[in-house]
């Protein structure tokens, strides 16, 4: 017998699909932000899909801003020669030579330099007229209200009042010279999806999401791990924590919760029990008010 | 956590189960909306708790009384300063039932683009109205718009029940105001249900503070609506978005299958080139598939070796979409810049991006009262009928049978903004909420029917039949003509008087005027049931020969002519043999591309459901069929012995 129904996520894996396959068709020359992460890892094995059998036609870049996890870095040059996709790597080496770090400047400048103008001059040198972005919707207020092909002008910028209505699945990819698109092929996707897909697909993810004893010290009510010259406090002491991390960013800005869920279905039974959303753990959302909406006007994905 | 494990694969396997319901929810200003949806997300666990924390503290500091829940949607900071929603917010819901995408879509006059956003992509809308305030201006609009969109399942929440005492009486009459606005809609599926998002009244559980309401809580509603059936697994379009080529050996088509099914080994027509071809492969990354349906995303290979580049289709050639350089639509404009008629826009459809110019604008509708305007300019959020002009075919079907591709956005070529939403409807035909009275318009208000003193009996008596128009439907081809010169022979041999009314000879004279194209086909067949009703009345039988492809038309001559003497005759014969008999030769000419909308090649034939006769012209010989006709006549009395 023939079924014509489609679950939740193979619909959403459709959507995704024809989304990273529409931009193929459209433009010039395509890029897909890779950070690491298990949207990242999602979205990558989408790609593969979307062109199967051939592979992957455009490059995957990582801007590094040189404070991720060691783990992170062996996972994301392991992995990407194993599914053979060209792999560019961007950092802001002035801004990084000048040491620019969050505990002198703040979490604020320091993003804005090794985050947001890292990628703005990623993409401008690389001449990418269209990069794809892991984020999700119901990760944050304000990219609730983002399109999935998210107009940006020539200084990357988005105008969250001006933004071109999406109706359909219609997209409209014209842009003048210069300016550029962000495709966001996950945005219908919620952390529990990613999860379930990961799951499925058996789709390998950095070791960090799953739980283990770590080195971790304790600051402000955050888990933050003992990776890199983080300046210690007086009274802060490194103690050994069974912990695993929810969102993988930089290491000085990622803190990791307790958990003991050492595989992928034990995870996903913590997201659907869990009484903290996935972004609470990131140090940057929380540093102002409206802070990412604020972050995503100036052009950070 | 071992314990757990069959607890998780449990839910694992429940959560892949659970299907998709994609919902927007409309409502004026202070309706209540965000509440509500805060209110469902709160209470089916689907708010995180430190969301929670951050809207107590939100709710502090814009001076609000109670934890405020809308303070949830409301995302972008100038929304939540100034307490309304600017913009569509998508939301996540699940319940071990189904997985929900809520799109909240803002209230307002002036967002209505958004609102039609919202609406594009959902399969329910559930509006908002404010028991206290009944059914304002914005609660019709929203509700038009909704339909407009195509939304097959409505619910009405009439919200704030609290504040009116939880009366019957007030919700009663919300919804009798409602049912006759919506009547002059086509929404096949409405519900209403009396709610307080506030409180919690019938939001996740039903409430015992309205006991006269026996119907479900909204959210078991939402839960169990069937909305399955609603897609299109019958027309098989799938328009190609990549053409892939990895290797040299590889020649893949990428694309949505957006309605129908595709199977291995199906015959299959390229548009336009109007190769034909069959599937040779159904690629997914996890190998092949023998056949994909509505809403898969898939990859095609061919047996043949033909040249097919982004913006083609592959159809079944027995199932066509219509072939258009000229369409009508009903569009909503979304830009500042008004729509200007013979401008240059661009027009994506499906993945075709063409040029295309508004030839015609023929009405705006109010959405309020659905009246039609007059007007020469559409602005910002006005919703108007026209005629446009493209530079390059498109392949397209009416919105209300296939939303994908029905639909279109108009881009402006210089600023690049999306301008319009557009939804293609027949030719000549008014969009289904706007009726015209059953008559049609009669043009002056200084014509009135002329009695005579001879009436139909007398003429009934004199010529010793009761007459009829035996209308003869089908396919070119299909022994139209043939049938119907013959019953003429086989009447007048036995004494009764009767005329053929033929396509061709109509289309000489009387209707030299009109085209083929569907506007053009109505007014034809209006005209030839005038005139057959006309002859009727002067006591003659008329026999008429007309493809007459679509059922409206017949319908439209069932009410001209009379439902009693209107007799639906259906020549069914299957199109192979009547390209086969071909007797003008035009087969050859359509399949050619020279005749642009030819009736089963590339136009549609909507076959009669339930003919009074059904004859299968394929399967016996002219003379049989005409006596099968006449025995019919004189079983019900319309040929008088005497």
């Amino acid at each position: 017998m023939e079924s014509y129904r489609l679950s939740k996520l193979k619909l959403l894996e459709a959507e995704s699909i024809y989304i990273i396959r529409e931009v193929m068709a459209a433009f010039e020359k395509p890029v897909m932000l890779y950070s690491v992460g298990k949207d990242s890892s999602v979205m990558v094995r989408l790609a593969q899909k979307a062109f199967y059998p051939g592979k992957i036609p455009f490059p995957l870049l990582h801007v590094d801003t040189g404070m991720k996890f060691r783990e992170m870095y062996e996972f994301r040059d392991r992995y990407a020669k194993e599914i053979g996709a060209e792999l560019k790597v961007y950092s802001f080496r002035e801004a990084l030579s000048r040491g620019t770090n969050p505990w002198e400047l703040g979490t604020v400048k320091c993003c804005a330099l090794l985050k947001t103008q890292a990628l703005l001059r990623a993409l401008k040198e690389g001449g990418y007229d269209a990069a794809f972005g892991g984020a999700r919707r119901d990760e944050e207020k304000s990219r609730a209200k983002e399109r999935i092909f998210s107009f940006r002008d020539e200084f990357g910028q988005w105008d969250p009042k001006n933004q071109r209505p999406e109706i359909w699945n219609l997209y409209n990819t014209l842009i003048n010279p210069n300016e550029s698109i962000r495709v966001f092929p996950l945005s219908n996707w919620s952390e529990l999806d990613v999860w379930h897909y990961i799951h499925l697909e058996k789709i390998p993810v950095v070791p960090m999401y799953f739980a283990k004893e770590r080195e971790m010290i304790v600051r402000g009510g955050c888990l933050i791990p003992l990776e890199g010259p983080i300046p210690l406090k007086e009274d802060e002491k490194p103690q050994k924590i069974m912990c695993r991390f929810r969102t993988l960013g930089c290491y000085p800005c990622t803190g990791a919760v307790l958990s003991k869920a050492a595989t992928v279905p034990e995870i996903i039974e913590e997201v659907m029990t869990v009484t903290n959303s996935e972004r609470i753990t990131r140090l940057i959302d929380h540093d102002q008010d409206s802070s990412m909406e604020k972050k995503k006007r100036e052009g950070y994905f | 956590m071992d314990a757990n494990r069959p607890a998780i694969e449990t839910f694992l396997k429940q959560n892949q189960e659970a299907d998709l319901l994609r919902f927007t929810t409309a409502g004026s200003v202070d309706d209540g909306k965000s509440t509500l949806i805060g209110r469902l997300l709160y209470e089916a666990n689907g708010l995180y708790e430190d969301q929670l924390a951050a809207v107590r503290k939100d709710s502090q500091k814009f001076k609000r009384e109670e934890l405020d829940l809308s303070l949830v949607m409301d995302g972008l900071k100038a929304e939540r300063e100034q307490g309304i929603t600017i913009d569509v917010a998508y939301r996540h819901l699940s319940t071990p039932k189904r997985h929900f995408i809520i799109a909240d879509t803002p209230g307002h006059e002036q967002y209505t683009r958004n609102m039609a956003t919202g609406a594009s992509t959902a399969d329910l809308a559930i509006i908002l109205i404010d028991a206290r305030q009944g059914v304002l201006v914005q609660s019709r609009r929203h509700t038009f718009i909704s339909s407009l969109l195509g939304i097959r399942h409505m619910v009405f929440a009439i919200n704030k029940m609290d504040l009116v005492n939880y009366s019957e009486e007030v919700f009663r009459k919300i919804q009798d105001d409602l049912e006759s606005f919506v009547e002059k809609l086509s929404v096949p599926d409405l519900t209403y249900i009396p709610i307080s998002a506030l409180m919690g009244d019938n939001v996740v559980q039903r409430s015992g503070r309205m006991p006269w309401y026996e119907g479900p809580s909204l959210l078991n509603f939402l839960e169990n609506v069937r909305i399955l059936s609603d897609r299109n697994l019958i027309d098989l379009r799938l328009p190609v978005q990549y053409a892939l080529r990895p290797d040299r050996e590889f020649r893949g088509y990428c694309g949505c299958v957006v309605s129908g099914i595709i199977r291995r080994g199906d015959p299959i027509l390229v548009l336009p080139s109007q190769r034909k071809t069959k599937v040779k492969t159904i690629l997914t990354e996890e190998g092949e598939t023998s056949y994909a349906f509505s809403s898969q995303a898939v990859t095609v290979t061919l047996e043949d070796e033909i040249d097919i580049t982004r913006g083609d289709m592959l159809v079944h050639p027995a199932n066509l979409p219509g072939i258009r350089r000229e369409i009508d639509a009903i569009l909503v404009w979304m830009d500042h810049e008004v729509m200007k008629p013979g401008k240059l826009y661009l027009i994506k459809h499906t993945t075709q991006l063409v040029k295309g110019t508004v030839t015609r604008l023929h009405f705006r509708i109010n959405p309020e009262s659905l009246s039609r305007e007059k007007t020469s300019k559409l602005k910002l959020n006005e919703i108007g009928r026209v005629t446009m002009q493209l530079y390059r075919e498109i392949f397209c079907d009416e919105y209300t049978k296939n939303r994908q591709t029905g639909s279109f956005i108009m881009i402006d070529p210089m600023t690049h903004g999306t301008v319009a939403a557009g939804m293609i409807i027949e030719r000549g035909r008014l969009p289904a909420m706007v009726k015209p009275d059953e008559k049609g318009e009669v043009k002056s208000s200084f014509i009135h029917r002329q009695e005579g003193t001879v009436s139909s009996k007398d003429r009934e008596k004199l010529l010793r039949q009761k007459p009829a128009t035996l209308w003869l439907t089908g396919l070119s081809g299909s022994g139209k003509s043939s049938i119907a010169f013959e019953l003429e022979k086989r009447l007048m041999a036995e004494g009764h008087l009767c005329y053929v009314l033929d396509g061709d000879n109509v289309r000489h004279g009387l209707n030299r005027d009109l085209g083929f194209s569907p506007g053009d086909r109505s007014e034809n067949i209006r005209r030839v049931a005038e005139v057959a009703h006309l002859f009727n009345e002067a006591g003659v039988f008329v026999i008429t020969a007309f493809i007459s492809p679509y059922r409206e038309d017949r319908e439209q001559a069932r009410n001209i002519i009379g439902k009693d003497s209107f007799l639906e005759i259906y020549t069914d014969a299957p199109i192979e043999i009547c390209e086969k008999r071909d007797p003008k030769g035009l087969y050859e000419k359509a399949r050619a591309g020279l005749i642009p909308e030819f009736t089963g090649v590339n136009a549609p034939y909507e076959a009669p459901e339930v003919p009074a006769i059904h004859l299968k012209t394929g399967e016996e010989s002219v003379d049989l069929l005409a006596e099968r006709i006449l025995r019919h006549l004189r079983e019900q009395g319309f040929l008088i012995r005497g």
